[in-house]
């Protein structure tokens, strides 16, 4: 039987949603396979996540150490290593922690790596056959991942059902004392949080976001235009902050805020998972691009393909003669 | 310090219209631009401003074939002092664990106070970086969007959700991965890479490194690429045609109805 270990990231007690996730992953791996959820942390926050799993999953790990109070992937890995069976289907979600923890802790257990999967075609023998995209979600790929000897996956956040029904009945076990060794060379000092900026994207209930496709830093006033034409707000993708074009209070995605409009217009923005991971409460998205197999074609409402930089002054233009 | 920047040339996703060719199963590469991982641009950049300021030396290398060579020359006329090219037939598939195990080889021959790579490549895995520090047995931190070196260490910020950032003292050798944003990469002209033209790069084999074959490229991953295929993604968008009056009229239609004006 397919032995499967969900790694549950949780902040202040709570569990991220990742984890009512990985169940329905771990049933399209192998739906009988045997479900462990690991929670690692300290004190009272890791016993209320860890209880709060029992709903979920029928076997619940803690390791609880001072150590693991914040989660320093070094330390998390050496008390994964520990308690993980060496053969096993180690599953994260492809987030910040992960990308920090999992492909070396699949070094060290020795087993395949497979990151960001979006789905599982289940396993036949030794081989799990996956799901993952490419190219800024241009291209989709189909993967064999071998698991004869374990593999260390990560799973794209939101692309596997959550499970609603919260009867597992499960039991929490206490294996703090198998942890180990936990020094490490890397030490965590602090969060700095991040700045707050003149404009509050997430109060505005329509937001007109540009992306790479604006080109260049003169033309976010065409956008500015349009904005004020719908009495809407600017907001972007991570490309026009790194470009120092706008401010980072400005960015939508899972590294800028999360915003939850009512209409979002994605202008010359491909729609990356990290992006659309910022566009939450099912806004009726517009997008514009010149591009026809733009991957945002495929999650956006209404689709447009054209220049935005000749079709925001006429949209706005339009608008404003109503 | 000594500083190694790993690089990869990757599909240009702005500059491409991505399609499958004729049999479906893999990219049509005929007209394809390949460019420099974008990441990788901002670790060569964090390197080179380093070392400005510390001393030492920026070395570019990259695991791929003859044509890899133009995206180290690319790094070397924004200021990489040196450049390696990692390239075997029996390198061809490998997963990022193969990758990460040629790097390596290389790395030992070396003697690099800080390795670094981008935070992800045109594959999205954000995985070599990391499996190549735990190869090493160094310690690693990956999306860091500041560096400040010390004596012996480095205190890093990785970025986290939300654009919060984590700080953390690293001891060196270490290895991280670097995220955009960190800093703004220079330009690189036609000039800049006219000057680097000539610069011998030396080219390393499997043998050379002393690697054994079957351990990397395709019969040595644990992971592999089958085929791309287009996904049956349900309706999609409702695409809008006609003249750009007619689109935008239509536009203001559903705008009205969804609350957008
Ligand atoms: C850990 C991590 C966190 C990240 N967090 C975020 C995040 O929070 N937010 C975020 O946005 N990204 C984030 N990213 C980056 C993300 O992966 C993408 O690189 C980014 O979203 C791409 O932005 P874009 O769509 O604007 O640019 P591109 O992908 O370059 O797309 C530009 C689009 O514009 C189109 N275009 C070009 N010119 C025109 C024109 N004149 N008219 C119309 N269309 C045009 C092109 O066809 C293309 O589709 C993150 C990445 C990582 C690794
Ligand atoms: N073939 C390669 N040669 C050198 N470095 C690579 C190669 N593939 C990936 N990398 C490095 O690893 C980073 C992350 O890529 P990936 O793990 O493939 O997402 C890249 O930004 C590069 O720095």
């Amino acid at each position: 039987m397919t032995q499967i270990y969900a790694y549950i990231p949780h902040t202040n007690g709570v569990a991220a949603d990742a984890a009512l996730e990985f169940p329905s992953a771990a049933k399209k791996i192998d739906d009988g396979a045997s479900v462990t959820a690991v929670v690692t942390g300290s004190g009272a926050d890791l016993d209320k996540v860890a209880e709060s799993m029992t709903s979920t999953y029928s076997q619940v790990i803690k390791i609880d150490n001072a150590d693991l109070a914040y989660p320093n992937a070094e330390i998390v890995r050496k008390a994964l290593i520990n308690i993980i069976p060496a053969d096993a289907i180690f599953l994260a979600v492809h987030d910040t922690f992960s990308m920090d923890l999992a492909p070396g802790l699949s070094v060290k257990m020795d087993s395949a790596y497979a990151a960001d999967i979006v789905d599982f075609e289940g396993v036949d023998g030794t081989n799990l056959k996956a799901i993952r995209q490419e190219l800024g979600g241009a291209v989709n790929i189909h993967v064999n991942i071998d698991i004869s000897s374990g593999a260390v996956i990560t799973v794209r956040p939101g692309s596997f059902a959550p499970v609603e029904d919260g009867s597992a009945g499960g039991a929490v076990e206490d294996k703090s004392g198998d942890a180990g060794d936990l020094s490490a060379k890397r030490k965590f000092l602090e969060i700095v949080e991040a700045e707050v900026g003149d404009v509050d994207i997430t109060k505005s209930d329509v937001l007109v976001s540009i992306g790479r496709g604006i080109e260049d830093e003169e033309n976010i006033e065409i956008a500015q235009e349009l904005a004020e034409a719908m009495k809407a707000v600017v907001s972007c993708s991570r490309p026009i902050v790194d470009a120092k074009w706008l401010e980072k209070s400005r960015q939508v995605g899972t590294s800028g805020l999360t915003v939850k409009p009512k209409v979002y217009l994605a202008m010359g923005i491909s729609g990356s998972f990290q992006h659309m991971g910022g566009v939450k409460g099912k806004p009726f998205i517009v997008a514009v691009n010149k591009n026809p197999k733009a991957p945002i074609f495929q999650v956006a409402d209404v689709g447009i393909v054209e220049d935005i930089l000749d079709f925001m002054p006429e949209l706005a233009e339009a608008i404003n003669d109503l | 310090m000594e500083i190694l920047v790993c690089v990869k040339r990757v599909p240009d996703t702005a500059e491409n219209e991505f399609e499958l060719n004729s049999a479906g199963n893999d990219l049509d590469r005929d007209d394809l631009v390949y460019s420099v991982n974008e990441w990788d641009n901002y670790a060569v950049e964090e390197a080179i401003q380093i070392v400005d300021k510390l001393g030492g030396n920026v070395t570019v290398i990259t695991v791929g074939d003859d044509e890899s060579e133009e995206v180290l020359r690319r790094e070397m006329a924004m200021g990489a002092n040196d450049g390696i090219l990692l390239s075997d037939d029996a390198f061809e598939g490998s997963d990022g664990r193969g990758i990460a195990a040629i790097l390596k080889a290389e790395v030992e021959k070396g003697s690099y106070d800080l390795i670094m790579t981008g935070a992800q490549a045109d594959e999205g895995a954000a995985q070599v970086g990391g499996i190549l520090a735990a190869m090493l047995d160094m310690p690693y931190a990956s999306l860091v969007n500041k560096i400040e070196p010390g004596e012996g260490k480095i205190t890093v910020g990785r970025e986290i959700e939300g654009g919060n950032q984590e700080m953390n003292e690293i001891d060196l050798p270490c290895v991280l991965s670097i995220q955009t944003g960190i800093n703004e990469p220079r330009y690189v002209g036609i000039r800049g890479i006219r000057k680097v033209a000539k610069v011998e790069i030396p080219v390393k084999s499997a043998g050379d490194l002393g690697i054994d074959a079957g351990s990397v490229g395709e019969s040595g991953a644990k992971t592999k690429r089958v085929d791309y295929f287009v996904p049956d993604m349900g309706e999609g968008a409702e695409m809008l045609e006609g003249s750009t009056g007619e689109i935008i009229e239509k536009l203001i239609e559903k705008l009205k109805a969804k609350g957008g004006l």
